[in-house]
């Protein structure tokens, strides 16, 4: 009989190696890439953190001197995301920079109707990168789209010489150099690097909350080997992205069975075949989360799955699916956490599923909140006042 | 539903030679060597896929094709199941390494290039999204937050657009509180946009599409371009 040693699953530990990735290391060859003068690498600044990726690599994450690249699906249609992300920024202290010199990454577009190539792609990044470094701030990705995008763009730079050519030729014509960030970095893995100064000023017991995690595939499937993964997270199985926030927090993460699958959003399909966005949503991930978990509320870290998530349930109630779970992203719970007002910062009634019962079970007053809030729309109404300041905001 | 037909008679009108064209520009994309390693036929694509769970669509049919060359097979994909992929990349979890979704990608900028009719009415009713894009560097905005262009998301969206202006000055960031865009955005920032619209050759691909799209296009970056000091705008 052959005896195998029993190794519980329970008791193992996976570290990954970095000496034995299966993929390159794209960094090394950005900086030969330097040396050999085809492009120019923007450092990360020094104050950073460091975690790891998928194969053990470490990933420098920015503190602060961070240029906020806007999504446009965030800040059009659910602007408490983005408001969040600088709410924290700024309960912090830290420089940062909000630019005016910024497009949208327009891979929405791309990934939607393909009316679009890919040195058009390449000359749009690398515009928004130059416009970054000429102020001296450190590109920070607001949007899951853009990051995987970017992600690309970066990989097919660095094997593509006539792409490069072509890129550089663009960028001399507008009066930019060719540069590449040495990190492609997510906000939410600016706040997961952020979770334990985050949780030390929690204001909120969050204990008490139930969340289901939805990771957004073009962070953790485009170019997997940038996302983040912790050994203490899932025994590093899958990304620690979000789920490591939360725990930070205190809240109770429920597991799934279709973490994996995507949101629904589709690109196209979320603009122009919305039938397939909402079932999906709802079928396969809604209505699974509330068999499964029934969570008091879902966090995602993507404009296009906050989006899909929350907005599809609306239909699915009228069908009388197993819906009501309100969609969050973690900036918001972590805003939330620390203190933030739910109308003037989170801006939540831009969501659509109710969340008030959530804000309830957190203790908050939610009528007293929204007059608040209303309070503040009034004097802008009757000419009193014409925005809302962040000082309004913390009032 | 109707049912995909990957009976290779559907396009017999299209010559052989047309169609074995288009594959060739498939596979002349410099990304070509790196979507696609040979196929196993596991599944394990179609397992992830969004798409397949509610079309009659599968990436491992995209990936066969093209690994073996089905040139009348391919084309059929080209012009029916390519617009049914969510674009997730679920499928990179492809023990060969391959990637169905940018197959995907590939073979519809092919489609939209050759002007394709298919790619044309797979593209209705989103021109307002491009010309959105293309003209604000923004694909959605606040304004668009209509109830007729939302009608499924419910009586929020009423609210939202009843509130549109004092809602958007009640955002504390500065650069927010615009309607037409999701940010403020420079001209210069713009122009340069429109400048990379043009020397990339994207100009041409939409004039190839959407003629029309095109013309409003032309009327709305001419005047700003000039303004700008630029009347010459080709490339090498
Ligand atoms: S493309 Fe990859 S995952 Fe899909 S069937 Fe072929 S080998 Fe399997
Ligand atoms: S990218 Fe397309 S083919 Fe691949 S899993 Fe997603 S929907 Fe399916």
């Amino acid at each position: 009989m052959i005896h195998l040693p029993v190794v519980k699953a329970a008791d193992r530990k996976f570290e990954a190696d970095p000496d034995k990735a299966p993929k390159e290391d794209l960094r090394e060859e950005l900086f030969q890439l330097e040396k050999e003068g085809e492009l120019e690498v923007i450092r990360v600044p020094d104050n950073y953190i460091e975690l790891k990726t998928k194969y053990g690599r470490i990933k420098k994450i920015p503190v602060e001197k961070t240029w906020h690249h806007k999504s446009c699906g965030q800040c059009g249609h659910i602007p408490g995301y983005s408001t969040s992300i600088f709410w924290l920024n700024r309960q912090f202290g830290l420089d940062y920079y909000d630019p005016t010199d910024q497009t949208s990454c327009t891979a929405w577009n791309y990934y939607a109707s393909a009316t679009s190539n890919p040195e058009a792609q390449a000359a749009v990044a690398i515009r928004n990168f130059a416009a970054a470094h000429e102020v001296g701030y450190y590109p920070l990705i607001h949007c899951g789209t853009s990051f995987g995008h970017y992600k690309e763009v970066r990989h097919a730079l660095v094997h593509q010489h006539e792409l490069r050519r072509k890129v550089r030729k663009i960028m001399e014509r507008l009066g930019k150099k060719l540069v590449v960030p040495e990190e492609i970095v997510h906000y939410s893995e600016w706040v997961l690097a952020m979770k334990d100064r985050i949780a030390e000023r929690q204001v909120i017991d969050m204990s008490h909350i139930t969340a289901t995690v939805h990771p957004a595939c073009h962070y953790h499937k485009l170019i997997e080997e940038d996302a983040i993964y912790d050994s203490e997270i899932y025994g590093a199985q899958r990304t620690a992205i979000v789920t490591g926030t939360l725990k930070a927090l205190g809240i109770n993460v429920g597991d799934y069975s279709t973490w994996f699958d995507c949101c629904g959003f589709g690109f196209r399909h979320i603009l122009v075949s919305r039938d397939f966005s909402r079932s999906f949503s709802v079928q396969r991930k809604i209505e699974v989360m509330k068999e499964e978990v029934d969570p008091d509320i879902v966090v995602t870290h993507d404009t296009g799955c906050v989006t899909t998530l929350d907005q599809s349930q609306f239909a699915g109630r009228a069908h009388n699916k197993k819906v009501g779970i309100p969609v969050m992203s973690d900036s918001q719970i972590a805003a939330l956490a620390m203190g933030a007002h739910p109308y003037k910062v989170l801006q939540l009634h831009w969501h659509n599923t109710d969340n008030k019962p959530f804000l309830t079970k957190l203790g908050l007053d939610v009528d007293k909140l929204w007059s608040e809030f209303q309070a503040e729309v009034d004097l802008i109404k009757a000419g009193k006042k014409e925005y809302m300041t962040w000082e309004d905001a913390d009032k | 539903m109707m049912a995909l037909d990957l009976s290779q008679n559907k396009h017999a009108d299209v010559s052989y030679e047309e169609k074995e064209r288009l594959f060739e520009e498939v596979k002349a994309d410099e990304r070509w060597h790196h979507v696609l390693y040979g196929c196993y036929e596991c599944g394990i694509c179609v397992a992830s896929c969004p798409s397949a769970r509610f079309y009659d669509f599968s990436p491992r049919v995209i990936a066969q094709a093209v690994a073996r060359e089905d040139v009348d097979l391919i084309y059929t994909l080209m012009n029916d199941s390519i617009w049914d992929c969510s674009q997730c990349f679920s499928c990179d979890r492809c023990p060969r390494q391959n990637s169905p979704g940018q197959i995907i990608t590939i073979m519809r900028e092919v489609a939209v290039r050759n002007g394709l009719q298919t790619a044309k009415d797979a593209l209705e009713g989103y021109g307002r999204i491009i010309y959105k894009i293309m003209s604000t560097g923004s694909q959605v905005s606040p304004d668009m937050l209509q109830p007729n262009a939302f009608p499924d998301w419910g009586t929020h969206v009423h609210e939202i657009a009843e509130n549109l202006e004092e809602w958007r000055r009640a955002l504390p960031p500065e650069t927010l509180h615009t309607t037409e865009t999701g940010w403020k955005v420079d001209q210069k920032t713009i122009i340069e946009l429109y400048l990379i619209w043009h020397m990339t050759g994207v100009m041409e691909l939409i004039e190839g599409v959407d003629e029309g799209l095109f013309m409003i296009l032309v009327d709305v970056m001419e005047e700003r371009l000039e303004e700008a000091g630029y009347d010459d705008v080709t490339f090498d």
